[in-house]
């Protein structure tokens, strides 16, 4: 067990990368040799994470050295800076990777009855497990170019995914637009990457954020840094392509690209807070992703009000959900390395995080019902849709606990990270706030709209014979669901025990630093 | 299909392209090259045959599944070279100091000495492997949708 957690972080990316590759082969001898290893790989890689997590809590940040003699000698003997690649794990890291091991558990379960008339599962599989892997790996890497490279990886295999079914026309056009966003995103972190690596003549963040200057070429690379990442989680204006990927993709893996994009998000925390920790010029940074994040709750909020199929409505709630987060974190890096840091930055800062974790359940749990309504009805229009309370029972239950959350009602987990950012930003900017409450009215008012017209009145004829979706595709609703209810329960231990770390490794850049570089003279 | 001449020839030239392709991958550590770019080689043997003969004739003796069992076996014994050293680190270089690919690569102006790397060269032949085979996959793929053809499933 021991020598299993020492070397956790890299098996955390290698067991579904190897999944994945061994899908082709035991898929031939079956579908339920596919889905034990499919479940198998992934339940397992939860377990290490959270064993991970568990340790990371008791002994701090957790570096690991790949190809070296021993896993935490970051820097070769003779040499005063790293050479091979570095894995760092820390609060945030470990934070982002429970979420994502959770959520692609669920989708893969979820995915066994939603595509079992699909063509080519193996295939769908292998991508599914791909994407599992290059998320975690964006997640736990310490390198620039290593992101880079899972950044491709996870993209590739979503676009791959979103034209998945390939029988329609909008899930080619929606794939393709995902393709082209990412290729320029990757390029610009690309871009990026190079420019830091010919002045500092390494990729290891923690070096470069040591000796990182904030030069003209430096600025011009954090702002290719956050345009990518921005572009990548669908902030507005650059939000054009994401409902059309979102809404074409099947369910379960439109539930796995709002993670994605957390992914992304967390990339660019990552490189705002411990890459430019010590040099950013956190007021003027802070308050474009404040700005942006305000105009992305409203933009997303207000588009998605009048839309009629179910996907593209959850596609556009999604976007404005992202907002709360860049705007809580927003304001904690304008503050940053002022008095006010404490007073609230850090308050707005873990709000802005717990509702990363928040969305994290309800949106793929809402993008899995709305799957589920599509395999039911096999329409997206909610117009078209009516009276299927009766029959899916499951689903509506399901989809109220879904709704409530993400309306923010109380005692619901939407609430409780909803009031942690009102109550913090209040005091950073009292404008923030109402519109974050405006945004939340119209969220409620929106979902309940579509949750008449799709689920109450009388049964329609053309839906009378239908079943319940079948079990595989409830349990993974109700993974998320249980998950939802666990944080309603317990807010204040899940801030304790994982937002406070979280929010406390992105503003101690110093720990990061350390972790590689060792104690600074 | 081409004329028999263009098909003769490239029934000769494939022969040459393959030796050349092979020949990258196995100096991978040593010339520029390696895995992808040898791989990279013999696909474009592949893709002379495509045009000589045509995807028809082709997907005969080229199946999809086969490719797709050689890409994933590429793949695992890349994966599975970089977990042998998982006593140690993932990706340790298992193999050095010992007589397979474990020599100290000599210094200066020499011929180059192919029994050094360790672990790298078979990495090569791994990512070789999986290149042909999803390169090739991919071509044939093109060419039989270009022809109004679909590929097994």
């Amino acid at each position: 067990m021991a020598s299993l957690l020492a070397q956790a972080p890299i098996l955390i990316i290698a067991i579904p990368l190897v999944a994945a590759f061994l899908t082709p082969l035991i898929g031939m001898r079956g579908d339920k040799a596919r889905k034990a290893l499919v479940v198998g790989s992934l339940a397992f890689t939860a377990f290490l994470v959270f064993a991970l997590a568990r340790d990371i809590s008791i002994t701090g940040i957790r570096v690991y050295t790949l190809g070296a003699t021993a896993p935490g000698l970051t820097e070769p003997t003779g040499f005063m800076f790293p050479v091979r690649i570095i894995l760092e794990v820390d609060g945030m890291s470990i934070f982002f990777g429970i979420i994502w091991a959770i959520v692609s558990l669920a989708a893969a379960i979820y995915s066994f009855s939603h595509i079992a008339s699909e063509t080519g599962q193996i295939r769908f599989f292998t991508l599914l497990l791909l994407m599992v892997a290059g998320g975690f790996g964006m997640m736990l890497t310490g390198d620039l170019f290593n992101l880079f490279v899972f950044l491709e990886i996870a993209s590739i295999a979503g676009g791959a995914l979103i034209g998945f079914r390939n029988r329609f026309g909008d899930t080619q056009e929606g794939a393709f637009k995902y393709i082209v966003v990412s290729a320029v995103a990757g390029l610009m972190v690309l871009l990026g990457t190079g420019i830091l690596y010919a002045q500092y003549n390494s990729l290891n963040m923690a070096f470069l954020a040591q000796a990182i200057q904030y030069t003209t070429l430096d600025k011009i690379a954090l702002a290719l840094f956050l345009i990518a990442f921005a572009m990548k989680t669908g902030m507005v204006p650059l939000h054009l392509w994401f409902p059309d990927a979102y809404s074409v993709a099947p369910a379960s893996i439109t539930g796995m690209l709002v993670i994605t994009s957390h992914a992304c998000m967390y990339a660019a925390f990552r490189v705002c807070f411990t890459l430019y920790g010590g040099v950013i010029d956190g007021l003027v940074v802070g308050w474009i992703i404040i700005i942006l994040g305000l105009l992305t709750m409203f933009v997303g909020v207000t588009m998605a009000v009048y839309q009629k199929d179910v996907m593209r409505f959850m596609s556009y709630h999604a976007i404005s959900q992202l907002g709360y987060m860049w705007v809580g974190v927003g304001v904690g890096l304008a503050v940053l390395g002022t008095p006010a840091l404490l007073a609230y930055g850090r308050d707005a800062m873990t709000g802005g995080i717990f509702h990363i974790l928040n969305h994290a359940m309800y949106k793929p749990l809402l993008f899995f019902t709305g799957g589920a309504l599509f395999y039911y009805t096999g329409t997206r229009d909610l117009a078209k849709m009516g009276g299927l309370a009766h029959k899916m029972k499951w689903t509506t239950v399901l989809y109220i606990i879904g709704t409530l959350s993400i309306s923010g009602i109380p005692p619901l987990n939407g609430f409780s990270s909803k009031i942690l950012i009102y109550e913090s930003v209040f005091r950073f900017n009292p404008i923030l706030t109402i519109v974050g409450i405006i945004v939340s009215i119209l969220t409620l008012a929106s979902f309940t709209k579509a949750f008449h017209s799709a689920f109450m009145g009388a049964e329609l004829p053309e839906y009378k014979g239908g079943k319940e979706v079948p079990k595989s595709m409830i349990i993974g609703m109700v993974i998320l669901a249980a998950g939802i209810v666990l944080i309603t329960l317990f807010p204040s231990l899940i801030v304790s025990w994982a937002l406070h770390p979280a929010a406390d490794a992105l503003i101690d850049h110093g720990a990061y630093i350390n972790a590689v570089m060792g104690a600074v003279p | 299909m081409l004329s028999k001449i263009v098909r003769t020839t490239a029934n000769q030239l494939i022969v040459f392209i393959l030796i050349f392709g092979l020949y990258v991958i196995a100096h991978g550590q040593l010339t520029p090259g390696g895995g992808f770019q040898g791989g990279a080689v013999i696909v474009s043997g592949v893709v002379m045959l495509l045009v000589a003969f045509n995807a028809k004739e082709l997907k005969k003796s080229l199946r999809e599944s086969g490719l797709s069992i050689m890409e994933s076996t590429g793949a695992l014994i890349f994966a599975a070279l970089a977990f042998a050293g998982i006593a140690t680190t993932f990706f340790y270089n298992v193999l050095v100091g010992t007589p397979i690919f474990g020599h100290v690569p000599p210094t200066g102006a020499n011929p180059g000495d192919v029994w050094t790397g360790g672990v790298v060269p078979l990495m090569n032949w791994a990512v070789g492997i999986k290149v042909v085979a999803g390169l090739s996959a991919v071509v044939l793929a093109m060419a039989l949708f270009s022809s109004g053809e679909e590929m097994e499933e």
